[in-house]
This record gives structure tokens, C-alpha cells and sequence, in this order.
């Protein structure tokens, strides 16, 4: 059980998300425990998968795996290891695929171990605190798998904290709401939009009213 | 009996005691109210007082005349309400790193409290803080809301650490922190009495409103009902707890009534302009921490100034 993954969670994660940011959570009942799962989050700052990894039990850390950008993480050999092995990240290849390459197998292999998946379906962690359009990748995913429930999570504050180019985390309160379980649909644009609108969904009920 | 009950002066020890039969109180009467009547939805007033258990049992941590365990203390309700301070409020993605400085004021500014450096102590955030944070957000060189970033940054160092620092300085003021712990306890537990009696009197005799822009539920009876019973504890348990003459003592409590009165609407003010109800989520049942520590933001400096001219 105690595998590198979780001591991250125990030893990184946990004390960074909880005690150093402070984490204020909206329905955590709603966050699958058992796979086949796909858990899609908003995507602003590394802090992302360290947030999503400590709203787990400890005990299921070693059934979750965060699907992260292959071209980014795989950079170099040090990186690779420490974010395959420690972080535990399914590299997803990004951009238009190779002719003979799947660049989805790493998640479909997830999921067909009955696993959960947590996915960025932005792709990219784009500018601070907004959404960027919803990638398609997640659409192919789940039509292989009407078994995997799709659970929307909106995580709010992450990318003041540290956001793209910046290295230093800086402490900020952070509010994360868990939605209900989203339908997939055969219409790709349709799936896509009801995505986009749960997320901002999620953001009003977090987002303190200001204007 | 254990050691640290042993070293805290009797005072004290009573004082505690009888808060903590306050609670018990409250929440037994609370556990039979909820028996007696089932229908009514109880679970907003449990929250507050079981918070309200949680906030005397760290409020204890500082008050058993171990020092290093109360700046652990204060430092982390300093980094708390700062950390709510800046989510609140707007600042710029320029300002990453300054941030960061900024935060590392708070450590510092319990380190010269920890080891008496009453000079530092009072220049460090106003002087030294003031003049670094610009330093160092110009090295950066955004000026689109410069000012504003710059000003609005040392204000919340100012509030959150600088004021609230005020209450460890005030356990080392007399020498020895067991002596100190008795003043933290007068001032805390003064205006923590002064929010309640000032709710309670504006709710039975409050008419005209005392600040009806801000915040709208505030009346002159409650204010003046507040200071007055604010005052006569202070005159009652200043001979157990401080040096204060008789007269003193109602000065003091003068001075906690109306500016943890103050204090109170400054921190509404914040609140209204950033158009939050709550500063924050972390304490339930009564918002966030700034919400609880709005009057002793006031009352802390304003009372460790008194003390210390008059007699230390």
C-alpha cells in the first residue's frame, strides 16, 4: 500500500494542498472511490494534480491516475521518472497523433484496469483562473466506456497560487466543488458545451460574488 | 495536577475555568434545546459553539506561559488571516514573488517578539516593510496598479501581523509569560464580551442606526450598551488580571468597546467592497478567521499602547 505514490500524497501533496494553501471542499461525496472512473478537472497550475490527489483517502491513492502531457513531463529522464513514478502521471500524447500511435492508451488502459482516471480535458493549463475550450480527447474516451461515470471537479485560487512559468507556491485558500455525474452524448459539439457550462456552474458556486 | 496549570497564576486558572463552564453551558443548553424541540434546525448554532470550543482550546495554547508554543500560535492566526486577507482581496500576477516577502514578515515579526526586540518589533512592518515591498515590486516593473497592489498589500501586513502581533508582545510586556498570559487573557476576553454584549443590546434596546452604510445592524444602544458593559467588566476583573487602577481599568474598557467597535466595521467595510458576506469559510458557524479577529485588530495595539505607556 505504501508505495512511492501515496508517501508523495502523505508527504507533498497533502501538507502543501491542506496546510500551506487550505483547502475548502464542496460535496466530497461525490468523488468516485472505486474505477472504472474518468474524473475531469479545470487545468491552471501544477498544484492541480497535488489538489485532486489529497481530495483522495490515502488508501485508494494506488487507484488513481492523473493523465498528464507527455511532451511536457517526458522532457528529460530526471523529470520522467519523478513524474511517472512518484507523481504516477499516464503521459498523453498531445496535438495531432502519429499515424499508428494511440495517443489514448495509457488512459484506456487505466480505466480498463478499473481504475480512476483524472483528466485535464483543457489540455493545457492556459491563463490563471479561466477555461479554456474543451478538447475532444475525453469524448473518444468515454464512448469506449459508458461503464466509467464522468465526475466534473472545478478547483478555484490554484493558479494565483502558482500559476504557468511560476515555481513558488504561494499561499492562498482554495475551493474545490465536486459536481453530479455528467451524461456522455453521440454529439461531440453538445458533449463538449455541457462540459464547459458544469465548469461554470461549479466556478459560480465557489467564486465569491464579486461585481 | 499537570505542570503548566501549575505554573499559570490562580487567576487565571479560574478565569479558564469559568470560560470553559461557559461552554459547557452553551452547549448543553443547545443539546436540550435540540431534544426539546426537534423541528427547529439547530445545526447553524451548534457549529458556532463547537467552533467556539476549538477557539478556546488554541486560545489556551497560549495562555500556559510557554512562549515558543504561543508565537507558533499567534504566527500561524497571523498567517491564517493574512492568507484570507490576500484570497480576498485582488492582487496582481506580477506580484508572485512579493507575495512571497510578504509572507515571510510574519515568522520575523514573532522572532522579534521572541526575542524582545521591542524596537524592531514596532518599526519592522510599518518601516522596514513598507519600503521593501515596493522595492521589490518595482525591480519587477508592472505599474498598472502599482499603487493600488503596493498599498493594499501593506495594509493587510499591517492588520493581520503587525496589529495582531500586538497580543504575543503583550505576553512578554510584563517579563515573564505567565504574568503576560493574564493580559492576553483581560484584552482578548474583553472584546470577545464586547462583540457579544454589543449584538445583545442593540437587539433589545437598539433603534437608531450607528453605521448605516456599512454595516446596517449596528445601532447607537448596541454600541453604547456594549461599551458600558464592556467597561464595568473591565473595572471588575482588572484587580485580578492587571495592574490597572480602578480608573484605568474603565478606561481600558472605554477603549476596548468603542474600538473593538471600529475595528468590527473596518473589516465590514473590507468585506462589502470586495462583495463578500463572509471573509472566509475556515471557522463554521461564523465565517472566516478575519470575521472573528476583526475588533482585535483595533484592540490589540491600542491596548498594548495603553498598558505599556501607563506601566511597563
Amino acid at each position: 500500500m505504501f508505495n512511492l505514490r501515496t508517501l508523495f500524497v502523505l508527504l507533498i501533496a497533502r501538507p502543501v494542498v491542506r496546510l500551506w494553501l487550505g483547502l475548502t471542499v464542496r460535496n466530497a461525496d461525490r468523488l468516485p472511490h472505486q474505477g472504472p472512473a474518468i474524473v475531469i478537472a479545470n487545468h491552471n497550475s501544477h498544484l492541480d494534480i497535488l489538489t485532486l490527489y489529497s481530495l483522495f483517502d490515502l488508501k485508494d491513492i494506488a487507484n488513481v491516475r492523473p493523465a498528464a502531457a507527455a511532451d511536457y513531463f517526458l522532457r528529460n529522464r530526471a523529470l520522467a521518472w519523478f513524474a511517472t513514478q512518484v507523481i504516477g502521471i499516464i503521459p498523453v500524447q498531445r496535438g495531432t497523433a502519429k499515424k499508428g500511435s494511440d495517443p489514448l492508451a495509457g488512459c484506456r488502459e487505466v480505466l480498463q484496469q478499473g481504475k480512476v482516471l483524472i483528466l485535464f480535458p483543457e489540455g493545457t493549463r492556459g491563463e490563471p483562473e479561466q477555461l479554456s475550450e474543451i478538447k475532444s480527447g475525453l469524448w473518444y474516451l468515454a464512448q469506449e466506456f459508458p461503464n466509467a461515470p464522468i465526475v466534473p471537479v472545478y478547483m478555484h485560487g490554484l493558479g494565483r497560487a502558482m500559476g504557468r512559468g511560476q515555481w513558488l507556491p504561494i499561499p492562498f485558500f482554495v475551493d474545490v466543488a465536486i459536481g453530479r455525474v455528467l451524461p456522455w452524448r453521440p454529439e461531440r459539439p453538445l458533449f463538449k458545451a455541457e462540459i464547459t457550462e458544469q465548469f461554470q456552474y461549479l466556478r459560480k458556486k465557489v467564486v465569491p460574488t464579486q461585481e | 495536577m499537570p505542570d503548566f496549570l501549575l505554573q499559570m497564576a490562580p487567576a487565571l486558572r479560574w478565569a479558564l475555568l469559568a470560560v470553559f463552564a461557559l461552554l459547557l453551558v452553551a452547549s448543553s443548553t443547545i443539546a436540550l434545546l435540540g431534544v426539546r424541540y426537534p423541528g427547529k434546525d439547530w445545526r447553524e448554532l451548534k457549529a458556532r459553539i463547537n467552533t467556539w470550543w476549538w477557539i478556546v482550546l488554541v486560545f489556551s495554547l497560549t495562555l500556559i506561559g510557554q512562549l515558543h508554543i504561543a508565537l507558533a500560535v499567534f504566527g500561524l492566526i497571523s498567517f491564517l488571516a493574512f492568507k484570507e486577507y490576500l484570497t480576498l482581496s485582488n492582487t496582481r500576477q506580477a506580484d508572485h514573488v512579493v507575495l512571497f516577502w510578504a509572507y515571510l514578515a510574519i515568522p520575523l515579526q514573532y522572532f522579534w517578539i521572541g526575542i524582545s526586540w521591542y524596537g524592531m518589533f514596532v518599526l519592522f512592518i510599518p518601516v522596514y516593510m513598507l519600503l521593501l515591498l515596493p522595492m521589490r515590486m518595482v525591480l519587477i516593473g508592472e505599474t498598472k496598479g502599482f499603487l493600488q497592489s503596493a498599498s493594499s498589500l501593506h495594509w493587510g501586513l499591517m492588520i493581520c501581523v503587525f496589529s495582531l502581533s500586538h497580543l504575543a508582545a503583550l505576553l512578554t510586556l510584563p517579563g515573564s509569560p505567565a504574568e503576560g498570559a493574564k493580559l492576553v487573557f483581560f484584552l482578548v476576553a474583553l472584546t470577545q464580551a464586547n462583540d457579544v454584549a454589543q449584538y445583545l443590546w442593540g437587539k433589545s434596546i437598539g433603534r437608531r442606526k450607528a453605521s448605516p452604510t456599512v454595516s446596517p445592524n449596528k445601532t447607537l444602544g448596541g454600541l453604547l450598551g456594549g461599551i458600558f458593559t464592556t467597561t464595568l467588566l473591565a473595572w471588575l476583573i482588572a484587580p485580578y488580571l492587571t495592574p490597572l487602577s480602578p480608573l484605568y481599568a474603565a478606561c481600558a474598557g472605554v477603549l476596548i468597546g468603542t474600538m473593538g467597535f471600529i475595528g468590527d466595521i473596518v473589516i465590514s467595510a473590507v468585506k462589502r467592497d470586495l462583495g463578500v458576506k463572509d471573509s472566509g469559510t475556515l471557522l463554521p458557524g461564523h465565517g472566516g478567521i478575519l470575521d472573528r479577529l476583526d475588533s482585535l485588530t483595533y484592540t490589540a495595539p491600542l491596548f498594548y499602547h495603553f498598558i505599556r505607556y501607563l506601566y511597563f
